[in-house]
């Protein structure tokens, strides 16, 4: 049978699932994984849907701005969440045939979410509390340190997939070129590390904390209010489910349907990638559950740790490549 | 004829050895160190299991098991009961700052694969990484043996060196199991030997730290 649709209006149509699909999803990731994480403290925990229900709920909050602050605090948010959405639009989840996936490699992905957390920071400092300006030097240098590893990361792995994009990275695995190799389970924990530092999660910050000395994140947005905050908080948890896709993406390929192929296939890399996302949030919730939260000065051990296993992967690439 | 996938399961694991080395280097509390000692352990007898298979050398599944069974079982259980016996609990700052170890790890892993690379050109190509990666290992643990003030850390980081050098001998062909037997067995005589000197050391310094021992040296030059 003859498609109603050139290959490139199929493409436009799946990259708009996705786009769309990134969006409803991130909030029943966070929900499934609070839900986990309660059930693994003893407590029944809130629905799963109750992420949603917070959104809706700051939606409908009046949005209070402090008399102090200018046009960029009240820009941010929007800033925010618009680059973390394009971010998460570009790293392929259940198929590579995106019509965006040619424009967005790793490096771009990387520079977006720098962005996202540029202006974060910039709206802690704008109003001038003490929180804010806590908050923002250390998302700071958390960043500061966590980017260097992703990079490396990238780098490695585009070293061994001779791209840089993570359409032609998953491509490339799926045809069967990489196997179990060191650099690449090197890479993985690298990238590990760096998604567990950038979305605030338990050994570096934690994201149910309220306590004013050990918070990060969370005393940036403390000035934040009704739909400024809800942005904020949508584009963390988009954020979250894109560090997710990403690692089941370029270390778990499978399932991903290639460019042309059947409807029937693509809907069969949709399930496999709630699957592993599912699977993923499992892992995350155990991990944090059995671990405690780091002194904030000891990030830069952590990170510094990222950094050298994507440097180490780097190095055993060339190994490999003398052998 | 071997596949290459076999020998990427053996890197891979090789590699967790590694790793496993950098978290020793990593952690500062005593338990935590004991724990990811006998995880490295348990990665070397996983290592050596497996070239038992790939090689089709039963023996190396005899050095697996007194890997698993002395060094992932014995030496951490006996040392943790050291540790409370003593009652220490927290391990002394180490001589060198945490970053500071890890970048100096990092340095001697891409000094072994430059050593092991030219020297081994002749070997077997595949063996080569794994020599590499062993190397780094013993290296880590020299490493950590010079860094570390505390008595227990050092004897870890002395233990983690004899891990690379099994991990050296599982990887080459033809290493006699003889070799492996006395190896494993002087590292538990050592073990005995340290095991007093810590309490020798407690008893006079009340403290495991050694820079207590500095004292007794002659005037430094």
């Amino acid at each position: 049978m003859r498609s109603l649709l050139s290959p490139a209006q199929i493409a436009i149509l799946w990259q708009i699932i996705q786009v769309v699909l990134v969006v409803a999803l991130a909030p029943l990731v966070n929900g499934t994984i609070r839900w986990f994480k309660a059930r693994l403290n003893g407590r029944r925990g809130p629905p799963l849907l109750q992420s949603y229900r917070d959104l809706y709920r700051l939606l409908q909050k009046e949005t209070l701005v402090a008399t102090s602050a200018s046009w960029l605090f009240r820009a941010a948010p929007y800033v925010v969440f618009a680059s973390a959405w394009v971010a998460a639009s570009i790293v392929p989840t259940f198929t590579t045939d995106l019509a965006l996936a040619p424009a967005g490699d790793l490096i771009a992905l990387v520079a977006l979410l720098a962005v996202g957390r540029f202006w974060l920071a910039l709206a802690g400092m704008d109003v001038g509390t003490a929180f804010g300006g806590i908050g923002a030097s250390r998302e700071m240098l958390i960043a500061s340190l966590a980017e260097p590893a992703m990079l490396m990361m990238t780098f490695s792995l585009s070293l061994v997939c001779q791209t840089t994009q993570p359409a032609g990275i998953i491509a490339f695995v799926l045809e069967g070129h990489v196997g179990l190799e060191v650099s690449v389970g090197l890479a993985l924990a690298a990238l590990v590390m760096v998604a567990l530092a950038e979305n605030g999660r338990i050994p570096i910050d934690n994201p149910a904390t309220h306590l004013e000395l050990t918070m990060v994140h969370e005393a940036m947005v403390l000035e934040h209010s009704g739909r400024h905050l809800a942005m904020i908080e949508a584009a963390g948890m988009i954020r979250l489910t894109l560090y997710l896709a990403l690692i089941a993406g370029l270390f778990v390929p499978w399932g991903i349907a290639p460019p042309g192929v059947p409807v029937r296939e693509v809907a069969l890399g949709m399930g496999a990638f709630l699957g592993k996302i599912l699977v993923l949030c499992g892992a995350l919730a155990v991990f944090e559950t059995s671990i405690a939260k780091m002194r904030v000065f000891r990030t830069a051990d952590f990170l510094g740790g990222a950094l050298l296993l994507g440097l180490l992967a780097t190095i055993f690439l060339y190994v490999s490549e003398a052998v | 004829m071997l596949s290459q996938g076999n020998y990427n399961v053996a890197h891979l694991i090789g590699a967790t050895v590694l790793m496993t080395g950098f978290a020793l280097l990593y952690q500062r509390r005593l338990g935590a160190v004991l724990n990811t000692f006998a995880l490295q352990a348990l990665a070397l007898a996983a290592a050596a299991a497996w070239q038992a298979y790939i090689q089709r050398a039963p023996h190396l599944y005899i050095t697996a098991g007194i890997a698993l069974v002395f060094k992932a079982i014995l030496v951490p259980l006996v040392l943790h009961w050291l540790v409370e016996r003593l009652g220490i609990k927290r391990s002394s700052e180490p001589a060198l700052s945490v970053a500071a170890s890890m970048v100096t790890g990092v340095a001697l892993v891409a000094l072994s694969i430059l050593l092991v690379l030219p020297v081994t050109a002749k070997a077997a190509a595949l063996t080569r990484e794994s020599l590499a990666l062993a190397m780094s290992v013993l290296l880590l643990g020299l490493l950590m043996t010079i860094t570390r003030r505390n008595a227990v850390t050092q004897v870890i980081g002395f233990m983690a060196l004899e891990n690379g050098l099994i991990l050296a001998a599982v990887s080459a062909r033809g290493m006699p199991l003889v070799v492996e037997l006395s190896v494993a067995f002087s590292v538990l005589v050592a073990m005995a030997i340290f095991g007093i000197f810590f309490f020798q050391i407690r008893d006079r310094f009340d403290s495991l730290d050694l820079h207590n021992l500095d004292s007794f040296r002659e005037d430094r030059l």
